[in-house]
């Protein structure tokens, strides 16, 4: 479903993604891994269709259109969804409003009516206990005064609202409680359908332990240095990046 | 509530000015100009007594001797007050106001405002007062309320009708000498709406007055007042509209309320009078002087202001705080974008024991535009235990918008507690972002942060203008960010 061929990308001018290719078929779940500052976000962030990331080379498919050039907006609607690494807060604007002004705008865009207040309400409910969200949580503004780990459960129960055929989870896993980790990993395998498919952004195998990948990436200064199996994120949490880290600046200088 | 979520999102991406149009009314008006004949010309017009009359007239030579006041952060265009006509009048073919004799081109006129003057359509209960241009051509539901006791007229029905409760009211709280506008509304005025709630009694319905400007070259100068007796509620709305047109019209009205013992009074604008075009030519200079006395104790007053229409705007709903415990409060929204100016606030007087007021104000700036606070907060020597909370918060669009706020604080008594509390902010690019990657297109994200940012005060209006106002915000932002 997503294809992305040597994508480069900067911010301000300076190079963050320094040539990507990445393929990612239906019904599967990649992990992306790598040490902080290396492009995770920048990928995310580049395939949501923030404008702040200048994109200069390479391209990327998605269902076999030319991703780069859809609006973000219609990205969404066209099943990406991005678990946010720092969820924004929007004070004043009430979840429900949120929510029901997201989700009729992807139904119009499929050429559905838009819910009525009770079936949307009743929607709500469902999705709240299917991901075991705070009823309260959901009658706050966006994020607003959210805790860290209360923020990423919403961004699942965004996702379980919005049901992704392609969902970009950015460090949904940092700041969660062991049980909240639980939660929001249950709630990710249970949305899962078999041909939707996850990009899973952490820097902690035992996120891994609960959505079991199909293949592991390692993103370094801006590159895919590192692809296996679901076993490289062992390898990784036992022995650090400082090995591929070598590995990488030992061909670059042969 | 889901139609109307639609509704509005539709209206947003149709956005303009909605209300732009032009009526075709066969209208009286008298020339252009301004001295003693065109007073006595509009008294006469009105069979007003002698008494009203030698009012205007001290009003008028007052102001003759008082310049445009200038202290406010704002440009404005020099005025001839010459090139104005200041009466024009909708013609009515019959005295008696029963709805058939209204012409039907008036009647039109207020359907498509969303002002119909039947009362069988008004399902919601909300009595209307319509004035267009220099006179009020119908109030609803005047025999209904009058069955409570409720007096709710034009204010030139009042002056015939009840000119005991005008002459012992009018002018004692925004007396004809009170400022360079007032002075002229107090010589020139045309009508207005007038309400009596009488003591004990809660008005069943909300009332409302729906201002409209018609004619060109003419100026409108109306005077609203309110008083509620002992005991008495009543919660009071007023919204305001007007053609498009290249040159500016002035709009320079009083309000005056009073509130008995335990009475409380809720007054509510939605103002949106024509703001320009987006090269700033045209619209409304809207210098309005607004100010209730809270005269009993344990009275009540609230101002409720959306503003985002009028290319000037210059207005400071206040309160004077006479009677012991009264309260006084101030929401306000002001959106300015284009090249539209804004400097209003709001005054606070605390003289009564343990009065309290609070002032939350919303300031939103897109454009090039400019919009300032300026609020006055007093607590004089006798306001013992008085209180004050402001909260004056911007939020900015552009960066070519200027954002002001200038909060002057006066306390002459030590048991007094005032706090303030200012915030600039920008809707950020990543709440944008946020928005669109949930499916959001950015017009429809600007619409809903905004919308957030002025909760606080939305919620303070009458659900019959929450919905309205809503929209409006969102209309009134079409194309500032991008
Ligand atoms: N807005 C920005 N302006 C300038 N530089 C930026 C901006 N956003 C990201 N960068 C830089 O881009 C590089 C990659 O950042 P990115 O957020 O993609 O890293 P990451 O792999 O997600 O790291 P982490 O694991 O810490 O989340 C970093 O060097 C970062 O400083
Ligand atoms: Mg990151």
């Amino acid at each position: 479903m997503l294809i992305i061929k040597n994508l480069k990308a900067e911010i301000n001018g300076k190079a963050i993604l320094k040539g990507i290719s990445l393929e990612v078929k239906a019904g599967e779940i990649h992990a992306i891994m790598g040490p902080n500052g290396s492009g995770k976000s920048t990928l995310a962030a580049v395939l949501a269709g923030r404008e702040l990331v200048t994109v200069t080379e390479g391209s990327v498919t998605y269902f076999g259109k030319n991703l780069l050039e859809m609006p973000p907006e219609e990205r969404s609607k066209e099943g990406i969804f991005l678990g946010f690494q720092y969820p924004i807060e929007i004070p004043g604007v009430s979840m429900v409003n949120f929510m029901k002004t997201a989700v009729n705008e992807h139904r119009k865009y499929k050429g559905l009516e838009p819910l009525s207040a009770s079936d949307f309400l009743k929607m709500m409910r469902e999705k709240k206990e299917l991901v075991e969200i705070d009823s309260k949580l959901a009658n706050r503004s966006v994020n607003e005064g959210f805790s860290g780990g209360e923020k990423k459960k919403n961004e699942i129960f965004q996702m379980a609202m919005l049901e992704p055929r392609l969902a970009i989870l950015d460090e949904t896993d940092s700041g969660l409680d062991i049980d909240a980790l639980r939660i929001v990993a249950n709630g990710v395998n249970k949305l899962k359908r078999p041909d939707s498919s996850a990009i899973v952004i952490t820097h902690y195998q035992r996120l891994l332990d609960f959505i079991i990948p199909d293949v592991v990436h390692v993103l370094y200064d801006g590159r895919i240095v590192k692809t296996a199996g679901k076993e490289l994120a062992l390898e990784l949490e036992e022995k650090g990046y400082d090995w591929i880290k070598k590995e990488v600046d030992k061909k670059d200088l042969a | 509530m889901e139609k109307e979520q639609d509704k509005i999102i539709n209206d947003v991406t149709s956005g303009e000015y909605k209300y732009g149009f032009h009526s075709d009314i066969e209208t009286e008006k008298i020339s252009r100009g301004l001295n003693e004949d065109t007073i006595r010309t509009i008294s006469g017009k009105k069979n007003e007594p002698e008494w009203l009359l030698e009012f205007r007239l001290k009003a008028f030579r007052h102001w003759q001797t008082m310049k445009m006041p200038t202290w406010a952060n704002l440009k404005i265009p020099d005025i001839d007050y010459q090139d104005i006509i200041y009466y024009a009048a909708p013609k009515q073919k019959a005295v008696n106001k029963s709805l058939n004799d209204i012409d039907p081109e008036l009647k039109r006129t207020f359907d498509k405002l969303g002002i119909p003057l039947e009362e069988q359509k008004h399902l919601s209960g909300v009595a209307v007062d319509a004035v267009m241009d220099s006179v009020s051509v119908k109030t609803t539901f005047r025999e209904t309320l009058a069955e409570s006791g409720i007096i709710f007229c034009s204010f030139s029905d009042a002056v015939k009708e009840y000119p005991d409760l005008i002459r012992r009211y009018m002018g004692t709280v925004v007396p004809y000498t009170d400022n360079f506008f007032a002075s002229l509304n107090s010589a020139v005025f045309s009508d207005g709406s007038f309400c009596y709630i009488p003591k004990g009694v809660r008005c069943p319905m909300e009332l409302s007055t729906y201002f409209r400007i018609n004619s060109a070259n003419t100026g409108q100068f109306e005077r609203t007042l309110l008083i509620a007796d002992e005991e008495a509620y009543v919660s009071y709305m007023e919204g305001c509209t007007a053609p498009m047109r290249d040159e500016n019209q002035l709009h320079a009205a009083i309000v005056e309320i009073i509130a008995e013992n335990n009475a409380e009074v809720k007054y509510s604008t939605v103002q949106n009078w024509y703001p320009g075009d987006k090269n700033g030519k045209g619209g409304i200079f809207n210098f309005v002087t607004k100010r209730g006395l809270c005269r009993g104790e344990n009275s009540k007053i609230s101002w409720t202001q959306i503003e985002t229409g009028s290319a000037i705007t210059w207005k400071y709903p206040s309160c004077i705080l006479r009677g012991d415990n009264s309260t006084g409060e101030f929401y306000s929204v002001a959106v300015t974008n284009n090249h539209q100016q804004a400097d209003t606030g709001t005054k606070m007087i605390h003289i009564g024991k343990n009065t309290r007021s609070t002032i939350v104000s919303k300031g939103i700036s897109a454009g090039f535009s400019n919009n300032s606070y300026r609020g006055l907060v007093k607590v004089l020597k006798s306001a013992s235990g008085a209180r004050n909370f402001s909260q004056c918060d911007s939020l900015l669009l552009s960066d070519k918008c200027g954002a002001h706020t200038f909060p002057y604080i006066e306390v002459d008594n030590q048991t007094a507690i005032v706090e303030h509390e200012a915030t600039t902010s920008k809707i950020g690019e990543d709440q944008i972002f946020y928005c669109n990657q949930r499916g959001i297109s950015t017009e429809d994200a600007i619409g809903l942060i905004v919308n957030g940012y002025a909760r606080e005060v939305l919620n303070k209006l009458p659900m019959e203008f929450a919905v309205e106002a809503q929209k409006l915000l969102q209309i009134s932002l079409e194309g500032s960010v991008g």
